[in-house]
């Protein structure tokens, strides 16, 4: 294996999260690549803006447990892949009490993210089609 | 431009177009949950973000995050073909070239449609 990667963070060699977080990012960056890909057609290539409200939300694009399903893992992904990659940049940046400090707000904003996120895709009542 | 400068070659942009991507997508991904999270909140706010969406400045801004997308997107699985195929490695501004012409073939339509009712077509 490649010790180094020319653009890539290089392979973490301690083994542990490090190592764990590396090959996620990577996992969830395939997954993304089809999600984030599949959710921003749907947003503006198959409908547009300009038809988009919450009650479109509701009665069309919500309606249905596999879409809702879909964006939630989107957001599950996104949450994880963009608050690690941060994290990264974070840590390339900052060191000691700044750096304690800055990754904490991070990991505060990624959970209320995540959960803002997930309470809005369950209490949205599901309407069946009639 | 200092980025072109200090080492200049592809890799160094190729990660640094990355770097820059990310934190914008970032960005949005902290917009956006918070837009849809008014949608069950507070519909007539939400409406009004919707409105922003579909204007020619919001159009505008689309087009930019479809392109952070795509470029992120795609030098991502440039990065994991390297990771996994360290023999790939040597053609990285090759494999990086290959991404622009995906980029424009792909962006170029995409843009197209996303800022099509601007010009009221």
């Amino acid at each position: 294996m490649a010790l180094y990667s020319r653009s890539g963070r290089p392979k973490p060699q301690s083994g542990g999260f490090e190592l764990a977080a590396w090959y996620f990012m990577r996992l969830s960056g395939v997954a993304l690549f089809f999600l984030a890909f599949a959710h921003f057609s749907l947003e503006h290539f198959l409908f547009d803006p300009s038809q988009e409200s919450a009650t479109w939300i509701f009665n069309q694009r919500w309606n249905s447990l596999f879409w809702r399903s879909f964006d939630w893992l989107l957001l599950m992904m996104v949450v994880l892949h963009a608050f690690l990659g941060m994290r990264t940049v974070t840590m390339d940046y900052l060191k000691g009490g700044k750096r304690t400090f800055a990754l904490t707000a991070l990991y505060l904003v990624g959970a209320v993210v995540f959960v803002m996120g997930t309470v809005v895709v369950l209490s949205v009542p599901l309407t069946m089609p009639s | 431009m200092l980025l072109l400068r200090y080492r200049g070659s592809e890799g160094m942009v190729a990660w640094a177009f990355h770097r820059i991507s990310g934190i914008a997508i970032w960005l949005f991904v902290l917009l956006h949950v918070l837009d849809i999270y008014l949608a069950g909140g507070n519909p007539n706010v939400y409406d009004d973000i919707l409105k922003f969406y579909a204007s020619t400045p919001g159009r505008i801004m689309e087009v930019l995050l479809g392109a952070a997308l795509l470029y992120h997107g795609l030098n991502g699985l440039r990065i994991m073909a390297m990771d996994f195929w360290p023999r790939l490695t040597a053609y990285h501004k090759q494999i990086w070239y290959a991404n622009w012409v995906i980029f424009i073939g792909v962006g170029l339509p995409g843009a197209f449609v996303i800022m099509k009712p601007a010009f009221g077509w």
